[in-house]
């Protein structure tokens, strides 16, 4: 099993939803999150003062998935969270070495 | 001693009970504009204002203002305590002597009140609990005698209806007095230090553009056709400055902000507060612009300069108190004061130098005194928090308490368990 983070721009976060769930995706997690990468933040002028927005406004979404998927499951969430500008964010995998469903005690792919 | 009128009496409680709104108004406007974690702080600097001052003005705030007048510079103690004001004293107007206490008091309880917007988050609560009795007594009490107590501002002609300069440029002075003595906040200017509520900027610049009426329309001390004209200028000369701001900020950030209509509603009632009654409804238009543009480019100048005034009470209240100040002296209208014109209006120059002798002694008398009295305080029992405190939040280390819990897993104000309760010795059981 592989965990899948996203760091995704927040207003597409509904579209990455719908998109997984239409893939077959059951469950995820979302946290608000800010950060930023390389092009680093902004400059912004508020009540007479400029200042820089280092950490921009993200949604952190993860998502457990099967070996199999990882791959495809990746594409589903580049393709809906794309917009072709800067700060669309970045999606990483890492391996998830166990995994339960608390209600039932059922293990592995079957707790997915 | 005139009849007492059962109209203007009436109307002048119902001011004073308008104006004594504005402070929890203002508490509301400066509290959302504080970062969370100070939110409370700000809300009681006002509260203890309105705590404080009150016994004061009974004891012997209402008779150095307003018991005739020493030379022009302060009232008498013949009224000490309010002695001698009994049912039937009356004012010069036809209104109980009682009833101009009380509107009189609530104008001495907000003035302090604004203050403390320029020493947001940092100041320590012991230090301005001793400032605001002294401050009052020192600068508020005799500035209030110069002009509205027949003082020397009286005598020199210089027009002031309702406060600009007794009032915000005082308060305005003082506070970057204050902002001078206690210093940066840690973090500024390199932290942006936003607003954590602007709802609450908002509902407050609602609260205090209500309680301006009886501000400005409540100063005429009678419900007639001065009130009611101060009421008008008052509602456009606000209007227009909310334009004003919110067009220099769609020019110099791009966007209208809410933080700049609430500020831009108070730094035109602040500008209009000595004019109201002098102006004709064309000339507060044109006060509330102006007062709405140049408080609007003054935000910045503290980061020019590097005084931390925090919510902006030199931008909003002495430049407002200036603009308004001044600008009677081009705007003034016979036909509304009776008498004396300004420039635009034939009058020359004769009144507006008036104007701004009276602005300019007061700037620095308030700054010098505030100054002078918060580096005593400061030196003595000390006027600023410690760097833990300030920066953990004022709230919790100077009240006990915090104005969010919004989370079930903190361990709240007291960061532990609560202590058990004392066992009861005995029970009263069928009592």
């Amino acid at each position: 099993m592989k965990l899948v983070t996203a760091v995704i721009k927040p207003f597409k976060l509904d579209e990455v939803r719908k998109a997984l769930e239409a893939f077959g995706v059951n469950g995820m997690t979302v946290t608000e999150a800010s950060g930023y990468g390389r092009q680093k933040g902004h400059t912004e002028v508020y009540r007479g003062a400029e200042y820089t927005v280092d950490l921009v406004p993200k949604v952190r979404l993860e998502v457990l998935v099967d070996d199999l998927d990882v791959d495809q499951v990746l594409g589903v969430i580049a393709e809906a969270a794309r917009t072709g500008k800067i700060g669309d964010g970045k999606i990483w995998v890492t391996p998830a070495e166990a995994v339960i469903r608390v209600r039932t005690g059922e293990t592995g792919p079957d707790a997915l | 001693m005139p009849e007492l009128s059962a109209g203007d009496t009436a109307w002048v409680l119902t001011s004073a009970a308008l104006v004594l709104l504005m402070t929890p108004g203002l508490a509301f406007f400066y509290g959302g504009m504080v970062r969370a974690k100070a939110v409370l702080n700000m809300l009681m600097m006002s509260f203890l204002a309105l705590a404080i001052v009150p016994v004061i003005w009974v004891l012997w705030g209402y008779t150095l203002a307003f018991d005739g007048t020493n030379g022009g510079l302060i009232g008498g103690l013949g009224k000490f305590g309010l002695d001698g004001v009994g049912l039937d004293s009356m004012h010069a107007a036809p209104i109980p002597e009682f009833a101009f206490v009380a509107f009189q008091a609530v104008f001495a309880i907000i003035t302090v009140a604004l203050i403390s917007g320029a020493i947001a988050e940092r100041a320590s609560f012991r230090g301005w609990a001793i400032f605001v009795p002294i401050w009052l007594t020192l600068v508020y009490l005799p500035v209030a005698n110069w002009v509205w107590g027949g003082g020397w501002i009286f005598e020199l002609g210089a027009l002031d209806f309702a406060g600009g300069t007794v009032v915000h440029i005082n308060a305005g002075a003082a506070g970057l007095a204050l902002a001078l003595v206690l210093g940066k906040r840690i973090g500024w200017p390199q932290q942006p230090m936003r607003p954590h509520n602007l709802p609450f900027v908002l509902l407050g610049a609602g609260l205090l553009w209500f309680g301006w009426f009886g501000f400005n329309a409540g100063s005429a001390l009678g419900a007639n056709g001065l009130a009611s004209a101060a009421f008008v200028n008052t509602l456009v000369a606000t209007a227009a400055a909310v334009l004003g701001w919110l067009l220099v900020d769609v020019v110099k950030q791009k966007h209208s902000t809410t933080l700049g209509a609430a500020s831009g509603a108070i730094a035109g009632l602040v500008a209009i507060t000595p004019a109201c009654a002098y102006v004709s409804p064309i000339g507060a238009i044109i006060i509330g612009v102006v007062a709405g543009a140049v408080c609007a480019l003054c935000v910045g100048l503290k980061y020019r300069f590097g005084y931390d005034d925090s919510l902006d009470v030199v931008a909003v209240h002495l430049v407002g108190g200036i603009v308004g100040t001044l600008m009677i002296g081009l705007l003034a209208t016979e036909s509304f004061t009776g008498g004396p014109e300004g420039l635009f209006y034939g009058g020359g120059v004769d009144l507006l130098w008036r104007q701004a002798v009276a602005a300019a002694v007061v700037i620095v008398f308030s700054f010098v005194v505030a100054f002078v009295l918060g580096k005593i305080i400061d030196a003595t029992v000390g006027f600023r928090v410690s760097e833990e405190e300030e920066v953990d939040g004022i709230d919790l280390n100077s009240h006990l308490e915090t104005g969010y819990e919004l989370t079930s897993t903190s361990a709240g104000p007291t960061r532990g368990v609560p202590a058990p309760a004392p066992a009861r010795a005995e029970t009263t059981q069928g009592a």
